[in-house]
């Protein structure tokens, strides 16, 4: 597996404008999709696009692949829930509990893992993943098999209730733009070159005179934070926090949206996420189990769009003539 | 360290020096017993038959393999057992056998990631990618005066084995090193490039140490002012071009067959 497809950068000013018009097409849409679909499936989609993204902050743009991002996930959507069902606090607070437990443990996860490279970074996230589940399952404030149940929306700011799903929706929305953009922004600045040039040659790096270890742990951090940003809020959307959110069946899922979507492409995951979650949607009342079903759509990406689905539309003709320059 | 300059006073200074230096992997001694001394100013030219060792030096005086025994001093501090990042930081740079270059970004931003770190532009996550501008100016001189103008945009998998060897001593230009390893800079390389590498190198020695591993014996005739033979991981012998290759040891172990 090569980890080096680039970043959406426009080659040329004329593709600049053409990306624009995407950009803005995804935001009108965005914006007018509560019209049409269903707002809880539209809130779990963003919150599953976010999470994918942040976990390709790491994977597509620092070549690390973990295998305990649920701990964030799931993790934040516990201390968020705690935070404003037992003590109280507003929803945008709560949040911010959820983000900062998030980078706590990201940084203590991480720490331990960058030490070490390839399968052997992967199988320490999992490791140390795992003990946070079962940390959760047995610690007091989780409520064990449970989970903490009827979390309540508050008021945003004070006076925005949350409760109605429009405007919960259009929470999540302005959270999910928010988060992405400190992605593109993390991505697309000298940090983010730094670690374009860690992924592409380690060792070249180092005699560069980079300290790799301390790129990668705030990658790691930055990457924990904005996990723990989607977990929080799914916390809310939802209404509950659950061990399925820190198995590690859901930071396997992470990883399939985004080789689904395309690493190394800032919307890939955007997209791979919004194929999971439709499958997992509509699926869900068959007989048929759905992680069948999901595991076969894998398996045929894997075998035809090695890219995932934005990396192939890439590098297609029609994607290079718009100028969404892609090297590899 | 300034006292000890001062008695040297006209003679080049050492900037980098190691003393019995050694490295085993397992029961094989790759390196023993290396003393080595390189001077400011000064092509130092690490030669040996292939295995004799001399890139597991580098690697050692660089600090990518940590040492069995000895010290290594650089610039009068003791660097046994520093980090090989810290190391580069304090002016050492490499260069690597294995041509290190980052394959899918653009000659320019090679060069411009070198420079960030020097200017402090390597940690703002905040900062749009225009923070990097004011760094273009330095690396397209540094492009230029590799003579790499033409290949500047384009992607540095795409470049010749030659040209990127010499993009890879340009983003170790853009270091400023004060004391530069070059991993057989020359090897590979077609006719005319290495000729533009040897006189690069030539005119960075004014200012700098240089101490090169090289196979191409006229260059190191030509180049360099000090040799150091390798053999089996020991010193064979060194001197000047002259005195080196008129030693018979030296004759039957490495250059047997050459014309010298």
């Amino acid at each position: 597996m090569t980890l080096t497809l680039d970043i959406d950068k426009p080659s040329e000013k004329k593709p600049a404008i053409v990306q624009t018009i995407f950009l803005a097409a995804g935001l009108a849409l965005l914006v007018l999709a509560p019209l049409f679909f269903y707002p809880v499936f539209l809130m779990k989609l963003l919150c599953f696009a976010l999470f994918a993204c942040a976990f390709n902050l790491l994977l597509g743009y620092t070549g690390l692949l973990s295998f305990g991002h649920a701990a964030f996930f799931g993790g934040a959507a516990y201390f968020t829930a705690h935070a404003v069902k037992e003590w109280g606090l507003p929803p945008e607070l709560g949040i911010l509990v959820g983000v900062m437990g998030a980078a706590f443990l990201g940084a203590i996860i991480g720490f331990l893992a960058i030490r070490r490279q390839g399968i052997y970074f992967a199988m320490i996230t999992l490791a140390l993943a795992q003990m946070f589940y079962f940390f959760c399952l047995q610690a007091e404030f989780t409520k064990g098999e449970d989970g903490i149940q009827s979390v309540p929306r508050g008021h945003l700011f004070g006076f925005i209730d949350l409760s109605q799903s429009t405007n919960m929706y259009y929470f999540v929305l302005g959270v999910f733009i928010i988060g992405v953009a400190i992605i593109w922004r993390i991505i697309h600045s000298p940090f983010g070159m730094i670690l374009k040039s860690i992924r592409e040659n380690e060792t070249r790096a180092v005699s560069l005179g980079y300290s790799v270890r301390n790129y990668k742990l705030a990658a790691f951090v930055m990457s924990a934070a904005l996990t723990g940003l989607a977990g929080g809020v799914k916390a809310l959307v939802f209404q509950f926090a659950t061990l399925t959110d820190v198995s590690w069946q859901m930071s396997g899922e992470v990883i399939l949206m985004t080789l689904l979507g395309g690493i190394g492409t800032l919307i890939g995951p955007l997209f791979g996420a919004g194929l999971v979650v439709t499958l997992q949607n509509y699926l869900a009342t068959s007989e048929f189990p759905v992680t069948i079903i999901t595991g076969l759509v894998f398996m045929v990406c894997v075998l035809l769009f090695r890219r995932g689905i934005v990396g192939e539309f890439y590098n297609s003709r029609l994607g290079r003539k718009l100028g969404f320059e892609h090297r590899h | 360290m300034t006292a000890a300059l001062k008695e040297q006073n006209g003679a080049p200074r050492v900037v980098l020096s190691a003393r019995g230096l050694r490295r085993d992997f397992g029961g094989f001694t790759a390196v023993n017993n290396v003393n080595l001394d390189v001077h400011d100013a000064r092509v130092h030219a690490l030669i040996g038959p292939n295995g004799a060792g001399k890139t597991t030096v580098f690697n050692l005086l660089t600090k990518f393999l940590q040492p069995t025994g000895g010290t290594i001093t650089l610039l009068g501090e003791d660097i046994t057992r520093m980090a090989p990042d810290k190391v580069a930081r304090m002016g050492l740079v490499r260069s690597f056998q294995i041509s290190a270059v980052f394959p899918h970004m653009s000659v320019l931003d090679n060069v411009r990631v070198a420079l960030q770190r020097p200017n402090g532009l390597a940690t703002q996550f905040w900062k749009p990618m225009s923070a990097l501008d004011g760094l273009t100016a330095k690396a397209d001189h540094l492009i230029r005066s590799v003579g790499l103008d033409k290949e500047r945009n384009a992607v540095a998998a795409d470049l010749s084995y030659g040209r990127k060897r010499v993009l890879e001593i340009a983003t170790t230009l853009a270091l400023e090193p004060k004391v530069l390893l070059l991993d057989e800079p020359m090897a590979g390389m077609g006719h005319e490039d290495v000729g533009m590498v040897a006189e690069i190198i030539r005119e960075v020695a004014l200012k700098r140490a240089v101490l090169m591993v090289e196979h191409n014996l006229s260059v190191v005739s030509t180049l360099c002012h000090h040799v150091t033979v390798l053999q089996r991981g020991e010193i064979l012998a060194e001197g000047d071009y002259a005195e080196v290759s008129a030693d018979p040891r030296v004759r039957t172990a490495y250059m047997g067959t050459e014309e010298v």
